[in-house]
């Protein structure tokens, strides 16, 4: 595949997201904690998105025709504030800020952090806004690309469902969903809370191109996400996660979805991180 | 007031109009419709590619407008009033209001004017919940004629815009100066009482109030407050302070409309007493037209009229006084 030539090797992204799962878990070790479940599940998908696939300068944060991220599963921010460090559009010291009295590094993104385009957080909305942006672009004939990546549980808004038919009936094909389909929400699994069923099957008969991926195998991930867009319909990628990945026990475990790690576990977290990086 | 010679326009058609004028004018005004039916055979010419109907999905209408904006367009979103303000809300505040987007929105069957179509459809709390947003402006125009400037005038406004329509036509104001957003509209001088009244047929109301008390004797001034936000403060202060005493009249509940706002707005400086012609606080569940269910509801110049009688009978407290 010709995108191989140009990114890093699949070792060096490695090294990076361990140092991006690094980051979440140091977030986590503030008094008040952090998403850490949600955020490990959905590293790979942001690291493959902001450090292979899109056309983005970290210098130039609102560059026009910069592709377009959404983290509509806002309870990610963590996630996303230790990649936007990652990718460099702050210098990973600025990481200390989150949860600060007075600063933006809320537990939701908001866009006073360099590099966020949306507030988000109350579910269901970033599919809307990406369409907003989708027709934006097809207006002004930019070949820019709209990502919005979703909770799987998120997707039990109706809203979701709103969008998705509004995406596919105008033809958006320079829209990307990824739902980070890690199978758990806050009181269970998505399947025994509110099943979601044949993911897929649901999401084509809405009308869009639908891929399913490894989503912690970033060569799969960049596969799907570089995959041309079938012409007049949106893409969606259903990236297989697991809760907490990275830290074998926690993952997939319910409690994972918001931790404040004490010393002790936030140390014994980094070492089981440094042993999967060497 | 004479009758004009051609029935008016529905103020929803003005806006309609206007903006596929905008429209032709500024390439960044998009029009993002709900299957209202308002833009059905409308000729929009070269800009036909800024039309969309997303269909009946209002969440997403208002989330698709805020991405607009924020890649630089100016998007005009068509829905009802009911369905915008609560319906739409959590899209409205967090993706339009939380990033200050410049979206305006056109929302009509405000208040009582859809109308036989019943509680569903009708809207009295928008302009509470509008208001209470952050970076909103609150725009009510009384007519026409106003909605045409109304609507110009908006197209400039920095940050979001809430736009209230009304369904069918109603009848124009006396021709005076064109509205300024954000200043109250002085229609008419009083030293006795001033009238505060919001949207069409409460400023007639207001209106036609004063030709009653004016055989009274009772001189009231009238004041059309088509921005309810950002409130223009100084204006009400005046006006209050010449008179002492004010009576707002509106087609919404109590809660949080035009009587609140100008309560809030006098109670901290000039704490004269107000007395609120509103909607009750009950769901209209019966049939019959806007003026029909006003008059229903009690928002009619008989009762502005009575409220102030009323009101001059007692003794009006200094302020700051006591009994």
């Amino acid at each position: 595949m010709s995108i191989a030539v140009a990114s890093p090797p699949s070792t060096d992204l490695t090294q990076r997201t361990t140092r991006i799962r690094e980051s979440i878990v140091t977030m986590c070790a503030c008094p008040d904690g952090g998403h850490l479940g949600g955020s490990m599940s959905l590293v790979e998908i942001l690291a493959t998105l902001y450090l292979r696939v899109m056309r983005v300068d970290p210098a130039d944060p609102q560059a026009p025709d910069r592709d377009i991220l959404l983290l509509s599963k806002g309870h990610g921010g963590i996630g996303l504030y230790a990649t936007l460090a990652e990718a460099g559009y702050f210098p990973a010291e600025r990481l200390a800020e989150y949860s600060v009295p007075g600063g933006h590094f809320m537990a939701h993104p908001h866009p006073g952090v360099p590099g966020v385009e949306a507030p988000s957080g109350s579910l269901g909305h970033g599919l809307a806004l990406g369409i907003g942006y989708a027709l934006a672009a097809r207006l002004d004939g930019s070949a820019r690309r709209c990502f919005v990546v979703m909770g799987d549980g998120e997707t039990q808004e109706g809203s979701v469902w709103e969008a998705a038919g509004v995406a596919s009936h105008h033809g958006l094909d320079n829209l990307t969903a990824i739902i980070d389909r890690n199978q758990l929400q806050i009181t269970g699994g998505t399947e025994q809370v509110s099943r979601l069923g044949p993911m897929a099957q649901r999401w084509r008969a809405f009308g869009w191109t639908v891929h399913e991926v490894d989503g912690h195998d970033v060569e799969a991930l960049t596969a799907a996400l570089e995959a041309p867009a079938e012409q007049g319909r949106p893409t969606l990628v259903i990236a297989h996660t697991v809760k907490g990945k990275g830290l074998p026990y926690l993952e997939g475990d319910l409690r994972s979805h918001y931790v404040a790690l004490k010393e002790r576990q936030y140390h014994k977290a980094m070492a089981v991180l440094r042993r999967s990086r060497s | 007031m004479t009758a004009p010679a051609v029935a008016p326009p529905a103020s929803r058609e003005t806006y309609r109009d206007t903006l596929v004028e905008l429209m032709a004018l500024d390439d960044r005004v998009v029009c993002l419709d709900s299957d209202t039916g308002l833009f059905k055979g409308v000729d929009f010419g070269p800009t036909a590619n800024r039309y969309l109907n997303v269909g009946i999905a209002e969440h997403t209408l208002m989330g698709a407008a805020a991405g607009l904006a924020r890649a630089g367009r100016m998007p005009w979103v068509n829905t009802m009033a009911a369905f915008a303000s609560a319906r739409a809300l959590d899209a409205v505040k967090v993706d339009i209001a939380l990033t200050n987007a410049p979206v305006r929105i056109a929302a009509t069957h405000c208040g009582v004017s859809a109308g036989h179509l019943g509680p569903t459809h009708h809207a009295l709390e928008d302009l509470a919940v509008m208001r209470a947003l952050p970076n909103m402006t609150v725009v009510v125009p009384a007519d026409a004629t106003q909605t045409r400037e109304l609507v110009r005038q908006a197209a400039g406004v920095p940050g979001p815009v809430y736009l209230r329509l009304g369904r069918n036509a109603t009848p124009a104001l006396p021709a005076g100066p064109p509205p300024r957003l954000g200043t109250v509209q002085q229609v008419r001088a009083g030293t006795d009482v001033t009238i505060a009244a919001c949207g069409p047929y409460p400023l007639l109301a207001a209106l036609e109030a004063a030709d009653l008390l004016h055989r009274d004797g009772i001189r009231a001034a009238v004041l059309n407050v088509h921005t309810l936000k950002p409130l223009d403060v100084p204006t009400i202060l005046a006006a209050a302070s010449i008179t002492g005493l004010v009576v707002t009249v509106e087609e919404h509940w109590a809660a949080g409309g035009l009587g609140s706002a100008v309560t809030e707005a006098l109670a901290e400086t000039l704490p004269v007493p107000v007395h609120r012609i509103a909607m009750p606080d009950s769901f209209i569940d019966v049939s019959g037209g806007q003026r029909f269910l006003l008059d229903y509801a009690g928002v009619t110049s008989a009762a502005v009229a009575a409220k102030v009688r009323a009101a001059l009978r007692r003794p009006v407290h200094p302020i700051g006084g006591t009994r």
